[in-house]
């Protein structure tokens, strides 16, 4: 058995996440992750911003800072600027990341800094209560779409790979396993590391759409998604209404604090 | 050999940048926006040069959170904007507060609201530098009215965000961002420099925000063996969120207590030709400079007529201006917004005697005729 308290501020307990939420699956997989890369808890800067999703960091014995709604990036940016030799793990829900922190998700995987996302996508805002999220599908319902969600989804993946990441996946809570591989591996990737995690959201989103028991939310992950090696084999209309999931990118690129050192370093060679 | 001082011809913006390198700042992130800009770009030359950090982030919210991160890693952090982009700081300005993270944040004030008028000065951005952020919050805010004096309170702005763990606000405007004056450059190391106090107890006892007399918590970097937790949240003294209304009330009570029972070594104010007075005159900044020139000529027609100048905007000097009470008989105040701070002189006399208020919002600056043309007698 993986002991997972060495990790755990345990007397912050109890979660304020709901029983059912798919969060927890997610910190457990982050924690076993980290333990196999075997850091230093010293080392690990883990950094959120507002959210249910982003409570996660007053729960992990890391250095740890909660910062304001879609702005932990930028916090994380200057963390890593400043203190390079820090891993640093951002937190982050859909609607963080994507709406109010829109831009700073771009422009930090533009700068391809190395910073690793671990992106909670409920397709909701959970913590305000269920309203539209810029990750909600298209018809589906909030309670700020009652009607149905009348505007399209982001592909929040796909906006990492454009803006320049190094590193971008897309798991699963329903595949611990794979999650906490994707994990490994987007920490050990120099350079802008997304991983974009499915987590179910039984009370703001599962019950508006009806979408059943939290046990049900995670089962149906297994049906609406593909593996990137099975999608490579499936057509356009087969892949209609499917997730893909698995590495998306990997690639090496210059990564922003190095190219920022060279610089530093050359002025220290004229001496 | 006698003490090396360089003599230079510098802006505001650059005594800035100079002061704030001169002080140890090795972090600074930025997003452009005139009449700031200069001070960006001294650094972006600088830092590197010196191993430090240049960065222009997307906008001014981006600017704000990377500061304080870099702050919260050890750094001496920076940024500097003017009216648009410090109306967007002022969110992350909030948490920096509650969070308690030394910084600071340079605002060459222009014509507002809006985008108003970018080369032109103004000083309409006073209140927001005191209360721009939402919720009561402790601040310190400073400003200069020569380009020497740039350089020297920007070291100090520094040395007070790190003697008080809170942002420091520096305001300048156009006029004294821009223009060109000699400023004496000393030996960095004759400068007094305060860094923040490091704990004295191991990382297991260690609580970040300790209710302390000064009621200045020591701060330990990120990094460093000590894994504590940081929130914009209401917090006790360990730094986790709490309900607790006894700890909520006992934490926003020091935050405001560690700058108030330290206001008489945080308020400076200038006297000129104060001693004999009758007539007194408020003015900070720009204006100042004005006001000086207006008291000069006065002076020369036997009026007895003095400039009380404030370096220090917040916390108020109130106290100094009220020490002229029965001696100063009544008081004028030109600044070049709606009488953000004639408002604060009124309060601090009690309507012990009048105020006349100078106020100018069209971007022309103003001039010392116009001061002098008020002044009584
Ligand atoms: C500036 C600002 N606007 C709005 C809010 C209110 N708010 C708190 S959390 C949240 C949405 C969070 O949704 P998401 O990022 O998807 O995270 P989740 O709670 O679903 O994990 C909002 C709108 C806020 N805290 N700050
Ligand atoms: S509201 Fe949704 S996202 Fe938030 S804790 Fe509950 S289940 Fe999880």
């Amino acid at each position: 058995m993986f002991n997972y308290e060495s990790y755990l501020r345990l007397d912050k307990f109890p979660l304020i996440w709901c029983s059912g939420c798919g969060d927890g699956i997610v910190l457990k997989s982050m924690i076993r992750a980290i333990d196999k890369l075997g850091l230093s808890k010293d080392d690990v800067c883990m950094v959120s911003g507002i959210g249910c999703s982003s409570r996660l960091t007053g729960y992990v014995d890391f250095n740890t800072l909660h910062t304001t709604h879609g702005r932990a990036l930028t916090f994380a940016t200057g963390i890593k600027m400043a203190k390079p030799r820090l891993h640093v793990i951002v937190v982050t829900g859909d609607g963080d990341a994507t709406a109010i922190g829109g831009n700073h998700y771009i422009h930090a995987a533009r700068r391809n800094i190395d910073i690793t996302v671990i992106l909670f996508n409920n397709f909701i805002y959970g913590m305000t209560g269920g309203q539209v999220s810029p990750c909600t599908p298209k018809g589906k319902r909030a309670s700020t779409a009652p009607y149905g969600n009348f505007e399209n989804a982001f592909n929040i993946s796909g906006l990492a790979q454009a803006a320049g990441a190094s590193f971008v996946a897309r798991a699963t809570v329903y595949n611990a396993v794979q999650l906490e591989k994707l994990i490994q591996r987007a920490i050990e990737r120099k350079g802008f590391s997304l991983v974009e995690v499915l987590s179910p959201c039984p009370t703001a989103y599962g019950r508006r759409n009806r979408e059943g028991t939290p046990v049900d939310m995670i089962l149906q992950q297994k049906e609406t998604t593909v593996s990137v090696a099975a999608a490579e084999k499936m057509s356009a209309e087969e892949l209609e209404g499917k997730i893909i999931t698995g590495v998306l990118t990997d690639v090496e690129r210059p990564e922003c604090r190095e190219e920022y050192q060279k610089l530093i370093d050359s002025f220290r060679k004229e001496g | 050999m006698a003490e090396e001082k360089k003599i230079k011809v510098l802006t505001g913006n650059e005594a800035c940048a100079e002061g704030a390198l001169a002080a140890g700042m090795r972090f600074y992130a930025g997003y452009p926006i005139t009449p700031s800009s200069e001070v960006a770009e001294v650094l972006a030359e600088e830092l590197p040069r010196l191993g430090g950090v240049f960065i222009q982030m997307e906008d001014e919210i981006a600017s704000m959170g990377a500061i304080i991160g870099a702050s919260l890693a050890g750094t001496k952090a920076m940024t500097a904007t003017s009216g648009p982009g410090f109306s967007l700081m002022q969110e992350n300005i909030g948490f920096a507060a509650m969070a308690e993270v030394p910084c600071v944040v340079v605002n060459v004030m222009r014509g507002g609201p809006s985008t108003g008028l970018p080369t032109l000065p103004a000083q309409a951005d006073v209140m927001q530098a005191r209360w721009g952020t939402h919720g009561d919050h402790a601040i310190i805010v400073l400003a200069p009215f020569s380009v020497a004096e740039t350089f020297d309170l920007t070291v100090r702005a520094f040395n007070l965000s790190e003697q008080y763990r809170t942002p420091v606000i520096l305001l300048l405007d156009e006029i004294i961002g821009h223009v060109n004056e000699r400023v004496t450059i000393v030996d960095p190391g004759s400068l007094e420099i305060f860094n923040r106090i490091v704990p004295s107890d191991p990382p297991d006892q260690y609580k970040p925000y300790r209710h302390t007399e000064s009621g200045v918590p020591p701060m330990i970097a990120y990094g460093e063996g000590y894994r504590f937790h940081v929130t914009g949240l209401a917090h006790d003294e360990t730094g986790f969120p709490t309900n607790s209304a006894a700890e909520i009330g006992r934490m926003l009570e020091r935050h405001h207590r560690k700058v108030e029972q330290a206001r008489d070594h945080i308020v400076q104010v200038d006297p000129f030709m104060m001693e004999d007075a009758e007539i007194g005159i408020v003015a900070y900044g720009s204006t100042a400079r004005s006001a000086r020139h207006a008291v000069r000529l006065a002076r020369e027609t036997g009026k007895r007529v003095g400039l009380l100048r404030l370096k220090t905007l917040w916390p108020f000097a109130d106290e100094e201006i009220r020490s002229y009470i029965g001696q100063v008989k009544s008081w004028i105040v030109p600044e070049m917004n709606l009488g953000q701070m004639a408002h604060e002189v009124e309060w601090a006399l009690a309507g012990s005697a009048p105020v006349t208020r100078l106020n100018k919002v069209n971007g022309d600056p103003i001039s010392p005729p116009e001061i002098y043309q008020i002044i009584p007698g």
